[in-house]
């Protein structure tokens, strides 16, 4: 793997809308992944493992739970620092950015926003700290991007709930301590419940043979009669709105993770195709790789753009659903256009794991899958605009 | 113990020079700026004073209201309290002169300043300070230990090493090698927000003169051509090297 030689691009001057925490905050995390992803993350990708080793310094640049309260562990920071840590360690790899996300907004979130004082203050610490890692599980085998049509159920059993049922494609699930898990009471009404590792019947089976986010540990959720202690049903809220809600946190998050990925894949491409000589002279001073270049600037910008605004919007809490997926969508598939433009400036070296940009284009094709498909965020503009959902 | 680390905001080394219209001034838009490399390698070292000897460190710099990004990184780093004294740093030794005062006034033991920064690479500053303090000096240094009032310095010679013995009250010009680079410390999330209450306070500078004005400033001249001279005819390469490059 080459050094990590990494310049942000920052075309229109954003930097200059940014506080000087912001600033700080981002900076920090920047170097953090220049010193301790970078260097081991293609050995970790290409043996499709996750490195625990960095589960320590991504609490130390306070990637889980960023804008969660300090009174739970949390670094009490705003909105667009938290999109900003997000963007620099997607920088570095959309898995381990993965890791980050769940950690904070699909475990942390729905523990802070609808669970008990007793569970905030027993959970978020270690999560906070990365004592403890977590996992969220909505997503079911036959229940993707309709997940109000989920059979994993829970029942009331008097001292306890008895769970049942399956959960697939969940980022850190095997090496999580606890899932918070979504679930139908007897009544067909979702509610989460936090499931710990060591319960009785509850298993977490990894997935093998992914060509995506190899970085990152993925697995099933298993629950044959699980019994959970009632005190861990986060009472807040319920109903599909309560997981619905933290996807709209961890979506926001992936709207700034995936400009990370694509500064990533447009420096390196810049950056080679200045060196990069053929017929005489460097290959930027070709038009096709200009126009490519040019485009990839373009299209970095307006995301930045983009997700400084919906961070703004999140910051005094009027950010909606439907903007942010406008934001994930946009910024996904601007990255991931990015990373196959950059992957052809580099020729063949763009295949070789000497160069992140395939890694990005593989991780990527993840990215814009999850947490809500392309299609399905789409729609969701659709239906804010017309006001009739194509999907319901 | 109380050290003060003296640090100076420098563009960032992949940062790129230029100047302005007139080429009189340094042109510092879309320039990112740092902790003075040599300045962070003395923090680093101080910082790890404070923690295995209990000290307490303050940082301070001489400039405007522009730097204090750096002064809230060096205390997001670990550092207690930063001093800005208010005023554009002209030259070594109006700096200097600037930061005398922060000492006097502070009953520092010792004073970790860079041996240079990168920018205009004067390499005044901490002698410049000791003179006007009549302080013990060590430059270029590349190792110190403190126990009690005694101080062991190592100094980077021509082709080797120095060790000496002096006491404090000392003043320290560093560089790489009072720790290493993989040493240099990330702020962490906890730093960053326990910065947020430490004090930094911004004090008016004294009145001085500055002895130099910058009139202009030049790039040195594009890199021409590779000439490739045949390996028989060493006359064609003397002749270049002497009259072209000026070399010989």
């Amino acid at each position: 793997m080459k050094p990590d030689l990494f310049e942000s691009p920052d075309y229109y001057n954003l930097d200059d809308l940014l506080s000087e925490e912001h600033k700080l905050v981002r900076d920090a995390a920047r170097s953090w992944v220049k010193r301790a992803v970078s260097p081991i993350i293609e050995d970790y990708a290409q043996r499709a493992e996750f490195p625990n080793e960095i589960i320590a310094g991504l609490a130390e640049i306070g990637a889980f739970g960023p804008y969660i309260p300090e009174e739970y562990g949390g670094a009490g920071l705003d909105q667009i620092s938290y999109g900003l840590i997000m963007q620099e360690i997607e920088r570095g790899d959309s898995g381990v950015r993965s890791t980050a996300s769940v950690q904070s907004s699909l475990v942390m979130y729905p523990i802070f926003a609808y669970g008990t004082e007793e569970q905030r203050k027993r959970f978020l610490p270690d999560l906070a700290s990365g004592k403890k890692m977590g996992c969220f599980g909505l997503t079911e085998p036959d229940h993707g991007s309709n997940p109000g049509g989920m059979v994993t159920r829970f029942a009331d059993k008097g001292d306890h709930y008895l769970l049942n049922g399956a959960k697939l494609w969940i980022s850190n699930s095997p090496f999580a301590d606890l899932a918070v898990v979504w679930a139908k009471n007897e009544e067909g009404r979702i509610h989460g419940l936090i499931v710990e590792r060591g319960m009785e019947g509850f298993s977490t089976p990894e997935t093998h043979n992914k060509w995506s986010l190899r970085a990152s540990a993925t697995g099933e959720l298993i629950f044959d009669n699980v019994k959970v202690p009632k005190e861990n049903l986060l009472p807040g809220k319920n109903g599909l709105g309560a997981p619905l809600g933290c996807l709209d946190s961890a979506r926001y998050g992936i709207a700034w993770g995936a400009i990370g990925a694509a500064m990533d894949c447009y420096d390196t491409a810049l950056r080679y195709a200045k060196e990069r000589s053929q017929f005489g002279k460097p290959i930027a001073s070709f038009q096709l790789q200009q126009k490519k270049l040019a485009e990839m600037i373009t299209e970095i910008t307006k995301a930045q753009l983009l997700a400084f605004r919906l961070g703004q919007l999140k910051n005094e809490g009027r950010a909606t659903t439907a903007q942010i997926s406008m934001a994930k969508r946009n910024n996904v598939d601007m990255a991931l256009k990015i990373a196959r433009e950059a992957r052809q400036v580099l020729g063949g070296m763009g295949i070789t794991g000497e160069y992140s940009i395939m890694r990005h284009m593989m991780n990527l094709e993840s990215v814009i899958t999850y947490e809500g498909t392309h299609d399905i965020h789409l729609l969701i503009t659709g239906a804010d605009i017309t006001g009739i959902s194509a999907f319901k | 113990m109380k050290i003060l680390v003296c640090i100076s905001n420098v563009p960032d080394t992949t940062s790129k020079i230029n100047f302005t219209a007139d080429n009189t001034a340094f042109d510092t838009t879309g320039v990112q700026f740092v902790i003075n490399p040599n300045d962070e390698f003395g923090l680093t070292r101080a910082m790890w004073l404070k923690e295995k000897q209990g000290a307490t460190l303050h940082v301070a710099t001489v400039g405007t209201a522009a730097v204090e990004p750096t002064m809230r990184k060096a205390l997001a780093i670990g550092a207690d309290e930063a001093i800005r004294i208010n005023a554009e740093p002209t030259d070594g030794l109006f700096t200097a002169r600037q930061l005398a005062e922060v000492v006097k006034n502070g009953g520092y033991d010792l004073v970790i300043a860079g041996r240079e920064s990168i920018d205009y690479n004067g390499g005044m500053v901490p002698g410049m300070l000791a003179a006007m303090l009549d302080w013990n000096f060590v430059n270029t240094c590349i190792g110190l230990e403190i126990d009690g009032d005694k101080a062991t310095a190592v100094r980077e010679i021509d082709g080797g090493k120095e060790t000496l013995e002096t006491k404090l009250p000392l003043i320290i010009g560093g560089q790489k090698g009072l720790v290493e680079e993989s040493d240099l410390r990330i702020p962490n999330m906890r730093g960053i927000m326990m910065a947020r209450q430490k004090t930094l306070t911004v004090m008016d500078p004294v009145d001085m003169e500055p002895g130099t004005r910058d009139t202009q400033y030049e790039k040195p001249a594009p890199k021409g051509d590779v000439k490739l001279v045949d390996p028989g005819n060493l006359d064609q390469l003397i002749d270049l090297l002497h009259k072209e490059a000026k070399a010989i």
